[in-house]
């Protein structure tokens, strides 16, 4: 989904990592939904939605000309590398939304990432060419029909490969899998999180992540977390 | 013109809309959103005397217009708040009221003299009707016995307006009002949460960490205007109603039926702008129905 303002004026600077708030109107919910950026420039912001709950499945149901109200960008994003050095990038299903702003960065900066993807089932033909365009795609399916067959952390990208730093988004289970695999392997690492908020903006405490230093609001402290910081 | 101002006992506001504790952090979260000298003022985040990290996550289940929460008063401190956030909130132009909290009616007090200090904050709001939080909390705030002790004791340590924070999870709140006038509250604000919980069917469980939550937003609204009417014509202090106001209709509800003041909770969570809005609103409301003052309309019904 293509958001541009509606105002005319200029969309503010948004980091790789960072997320929006999105008022879903057409949801009939209460609460705003959270959505990573999955590319912005001074004009537009592009989200990547897969309808999954209440909110992002009415988000099909805005047609072009539409308007809702986004509160952008909310968090802190990833801490990315400035010199010279390999990025492993590990989205799982709709942890891949961030990957590709991620890697367009790195790209700015002269570094091409490797973006390990994990879906259920083969990828959206679309999807992937962006993705592409980045960062050089490695597909794992659960089920076998494209690219390696299993889970990411099996992937010899992820298994076998030496990164200098990994950004990881996805289900929990998988980022507690990458954060044992980090750590064994002595790796720098980052996590997205993607825990249950209401504000979005560090005052209803709602949405905590347990780190070594308390309790933490995903939507101000993170969403992205160092790993040392996740007692996982 | 509409002449907003509004008075609670011993204090003047500019107007009557205040935020509601736990739902505007200590304001300055949202200050790309809010001109905070803009409000009547705001209540910052549940304060104690130790800090306390609150409970597990999930502390949240968005529910049919509203939503639980089991926070449970995580905050840094009342210490923290006089020397971290007090200095950087004091001179924003509307009243700060402090939200306190404790487990004993000895940390009740020690938090309200350690505030007392503070010669900016003139009321506090106390919170005896916390639903997520295993000791204090609503324990005292759902006995006439238990509200009286906690009132008596910090009326003799805060010596300037007492704001008392009442449970709707009780038989008769009307009592519970009546009780915390007679130990010396100055105001009494309403409703605190409901208590409610959800079941997440697929996994089977709760969905809160803590098995049940507070319930708010727009789901409470009936039952929190209509305490607020019972009370209002039980008590001679101001009552300050909340509970589900998300728009300057709601607002003028609640005053209608006796609030003096209202507070804006779970609305900021959906417009961080939501307190102006409603500000902007009421203003415009009283202009269209010809109402020159809102104390013309406080408690009409």
């Amino acid at each position: 989904m293509e958001l541009v303002p509606a105002n005319g004026e200029k969309l503010p600077p948004m980091q790789p990592g960072q997320f929006v708030e999105v008022a879903v109107d057409k949801a009939k919910v209460l609460l705003n939904r959270p959505f990573s950026i999955y590319n912005a420039t001074d004009s537009v912001l592009e989200l990547l939605i897969k309808p999954l709950g209440r909110g992002s499945e009415a988000m099909g149901l805005y047609e072009a000309g539409d308007s809702m109200r986004v509160i952008a960008p909310l968090g802190r994003g990833f801490d990315l590398p400035e010199q010279p050095c390999k990025v492993l990038l590990v989205g799982g299903g709709v942890g891949v939304a961030p990957m590709l702003y991620v890697a367009r960065a790195l790209n700015e900066k002269g570094l091409r990432p490797v973006l390990v993807y994990g879906e259920r089932t083969a990828p959206d033909a679309q999807l992937k060419e962006r993705l592409s365009e980045y960062a050089d795609l490695e597909i794992c399916t659960d089920d076998g029909t494209e690219g390696f067959h299993g889970l990411v952390t099996n992937h010899k990208a992820v298994a076998e490969g030496t990164p200098d730093h990994m950004l990881v988004c996805g289900p929990a289970p998988m980022m507690k899998a990458m954060h044992r695999i980090a750590s064994e392997r002595g790796i720098d690492a980052q996590f997205s999180l993607e825990n249950k908020m209401a504000c979005g903006l560090g005052a209803c405490l709602c949405c905590v992540e347990q780190t070594t230093t308390g309790n933490r609001c995903v939507c101000t402290d993170g969403p992205v977390f160092k790993a040392e910081e996740l007692p996982w | 013109m509409v002449d907003l101002s509004t008075r609670l006992g011993n204090i003047a506001l500019k107007n009557p809309v205040l935020t509601a504790s736990g739902t505007f952090g200590f304001g300055l979260e949202y200050a790309d959103f809010v001109d905070l000298g803009r409000l009547g003022g705001f209540i910052v985040k549940g304060t104690t005397l130790e800090p306390r990290e609150g409970n597990p996550y999930p502390r949240m289940a968005e529910t049919p217009s509203g939503m639980l929460n089991a926070v449970g008063l995580q905050n840094k401190g009342v210490d923290h708040f006089i020397e971290k956030i007090y200095p950087r909130i004091a001179g924003c132009g509307s009243e700060v009221i402090v939200n306190v909290s404790g487990k004993s009616v000895d940390d009740y007090v020690a938090v309200a003299e350690k505030l007392s200090a503070l010669e900016g904050i003139h009321a506090i709001e106390l919170n005896i009707s916390c639903p997520n939080v295993k000791q204090g909390g609503m324990a005292f705030g759902t006995t006439c016995e238990g509200a009286s002790s906690v009132v008596e004791a910090v009326r003799k340590a805060w010596p300037r307006h007492l704001m008392v924070k009442l449970s709707p999870n009780v038989t008769s709140i009307v009592d519970i009002a009546k009780a915390v006038e007679a130990s010396g509250a100055d105001s009494v604000s309403l409703i605190n949460t409901l208590l409610g919980m959800a079941v997440d069917i697929e996994r089977r469980r709760p969905v809160l960490s803590t098995v049940t939550g507070g319930l708010s937003g727009p789901a409470v609204k009936p039952v929190a205007v209509r305490m607020v009417w019972q009370v209002s014509h039980a008590v001679s202090i101001p009552v300050v109603g909340l509970g589900g106001i998300v728009n300057e209709r709601d607002a003028i509800e609640f005053i209608m039926a006796g609030a003096s003041a209202i507070q804006i909770g779970t609305a900021n969570f959906i417009n961080p702008a939501a307190t102006i809005d409603i500000l902007d609103g009421i203003t415009a409301w009283c202009e269209n129905h010809g109402v020159e003052r809102i104390s013309d309309i406080i408690g009409i019904i």
